[in-house]
């Protein structure tokens, strides 16, 4: 028995959300009294590699197929479906990631195993096997019972947090045996995103709603998110009138998000916009509307404009960190 | 060609959210159903297809696992124009039982799309689970699709970017924002043509649930938002470091 962690790299490099997950796996094989196993798949080198015993990965399979880059859903779903077996995994966990959602589901159906998705904390229980959830878009939280003896789990991001703990860790090579007739996705073209904090990965989160007035406004917002080395988001509204990339938006329908701190400039705070970011743990909220509801999900707020407060934000920031 | 897109019934995404007095389960006197937004996205994208295709879609067909009070919501997607709707008559367990009562009629279709989650239990589970019990390929987080011949074009979120890929049918499709810009809203000789449409009720079959709620809580009431005056904006940065910890 042991508890497996797919470790998500994009380009040769873990995302952030691996360290996190690797932590996770960690602390559940030792309540589970198993090892824990990481699983890497694509060319990822030794140095890279050896990052996750920083975390206290004392194992990893590694695959070093090319193929992977192609993020085909059913390849990766298989590969990670033989590894479970080889590694004798009785949980399988999964960033709850673009590309963690899109293989947990095919993975659950290969191992006969209980799926629970975007699940946050330890389990309460390992018999019977118990998880939390948030569920109705972060307004309630289950409390989630797995019947089957496998279980494939995806963690919420940021809801766990990485914990650093430095072991030497055991590369083994490991090879799934796919052939080039597995990946049947074929990729075009590619648009990354450089050089910016990714909205997944950012601890600190600025955003802006329709009070930004338009994009041309949003120069001070991007320079204090710049000095906070924060990500950027914004509104539905925002997005939808092209004042901001859809990559941006967050809430019920776009992005979920859990920063340690997240700024709203002008968001009204909708039920549908809260859904996506109320589990972020403090929220600061600027809106010259004192009855917005957005004051009633922050923890912090100013009401007045946010064109004269977020000049005020910036002059602050670089106070404190010079 | 023909295309399946699932159908999820969910409470209104303003619904108030309360449980019956044990916490076992959704207290839903008073909540309104809608299509689950990103079906409704789903299903807006399949009859632009169809109605682009010149013929070579011949039907689009909507499938929902529920009781009876879920017809209205399938009446509606047929109203939007679905050509055909089915209901597997059971109460959805979790997302393993719904793709396995999905299974059986799934089969044949061309293009199958699924909504990256349901807004109620949010699960992001029965798309990836349908395409794996029919072993299809399947690419999630697709945000635009286009089809020419038996070629599929699809825009999907990868994280930190996007992608353009090429994939073939039969596939399934599990779709996010952007997938349609604006749900398409019933005209009415749409909502007149949808009463005459075939909505076959089909039963369900004997499947194992693997995962089952326990009970449910409401986050805790949030402490009061603390207040800073507009033009003492500065000390609430201070207040995020010295008191909050987060700077
Ligand atoms: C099915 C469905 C799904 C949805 N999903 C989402 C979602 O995922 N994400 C999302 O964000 N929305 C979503 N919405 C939309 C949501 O209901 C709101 O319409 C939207 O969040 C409002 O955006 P906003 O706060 O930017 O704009 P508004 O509601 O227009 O608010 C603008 C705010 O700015 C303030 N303001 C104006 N000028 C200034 C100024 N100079 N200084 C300070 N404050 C100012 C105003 O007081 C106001 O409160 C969804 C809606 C539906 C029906």
């Amino acid at each position: 028995m042991s508890v497996l962690v797919y470790t998500e790299n994009w380009d040769g490099k873990f995302k952030k959300i691996s360290f996190e997950l690797a932590s996770y796996a960690v602390a559940l094989a030792e309540q589970m009294k198993v090892p824990a196993v990481a699983l890497s798949l694509g060319k990822v080198d030794e140095t890279e590699l050896k990052k996750l015993g920083n975390y206290g990965i004392e194992s990893i399979m590694s695959d070093t197929n090319e193929n992977y880059i192609g993020l085909d859903n059913q390849a990766i779903a298989k590969a990670v479906a033989i590894a479970a077996e080889k590694a004798g995994a009785n949980v399988i966990l999964i960033a709850h990631s673009n590309l963690g959602k899109a293989i947990a589901p095919r993975l659950s159906i290969k191992l006969k195993a209980g799926l629970v998705t975007a699940i946050h904390g330890l389990p309460l229980s390992l018999q019977p096997f118990t998880v939390l959830k948030n569920v109705f878009t972060n307004k309630a939280v289950g409390k989630v019972l797995v019947h089957a003896e496998k279980k494939v789990l995806t963690l919420a991001a940021n809801s766990f947090g990485s914990q650093e703990n430095i072991v030497t860790t055991i590369i083994n090579h490991f090879d799934a045996g796919l052939s080039n007739t597995d990946f049947a996705t074929k990729i075009e073209q590619t648009n990354k995103v450089t050089g910016k904090v990714l909205l997944s990965d950012a601890d600190i989160v600025v955003s802006g709603g329709r009070g930004m007035k338009g994009p041309e406004n949003w120069a001070p917002l991007e320079e204090l998110a710049e000095l906070l080395g924060a990500g950027t988001a914004c509104s539905r509204p925002v997005s939808d009138e092209g004042w901001r990339p859809h990559s941006e938006h967050v809430g019920q329908t776009g992005k979920m998000i859990a920063p340690n701190l997240y700024f709203a400039f002008g968001i009204s705070g909708a039920i549908q916009h809260l859904g996506g970011v109320s589990s972020s743990k403090v929220i600061v909220a600027v809106n010259k509307d004192p009855e917005a509801p957005i004051f009633e999900a922050a923890d912090y707020g100013i009401v007045g404009d946010v064109f004269k407060v977020i000049p005020q934000f910036i002059e602050a920031v670089k106070e404190i960190k010079s | 060609m023909k295309i399946l897109v699932l159908i999820g019934n969910v409470p209104d995404t303003t619904t108030k959210i309360k449980f019956n007095s044990e916490k076992t389960a959704l207290d839903a006197s008073g909540v309104q159903w809608i299509i689950n937004p990103w079906d409704e996205l789903a299903l807006t994208r399949a009859m632009e297809l169809k109605e682009n295709s010149a013929g070579a879609i011949e039907m689009v067909v909507v499938a929902t696992v529920g009781r009876q009070e879920t017809e209205a919501t399938l009446r509606k997607a047929l109203a939007i124009g679905a050509d055909k709707a089915i209901r597997i008559d059971t109460e959805p367990k979790d997302g393993f039982y719904v793709a396995s009562q999905l299974a059986p009629v799934a089969g044949g279709y061309d293009l199958i799309f699924a909504g990256i989650e349901a807004s109620d239990y949010n699960g992001a589970a029965v798309g990836g689970m349908l395409a794996e019990l029919l072993g299809i390929h399947s690419i999630s987080s697709v945000s635009g699709l286009q089809l020419e011949g038996g070629q599929i074009t699809i825009n999907r979120e990868i994280d930190g970017g996007s992608q353009t890929v090429k994939m073939t049918t039969p596939l399934m499709a599990i779709v996010q924002k952007g997938i349609a810009k604006e749900p398409r809203i019933p005209a009415m000789r749409g909502i007149m043509m949808a009463r005459s449409k075939p909505l076959e009720v089909i039963p369900a079959i004997e499947v194992d649930v693997l995962t089952s709620f326990e009970s449910f809580s409401l986050p805790p009431a949030k402490a009061a938002c603390k207040k800073v005056p507009e033009d003492q904006a500065k000390t609430l940065i201070y207040m995020l470091r010295d008191e909050a910890k987060v700077l």
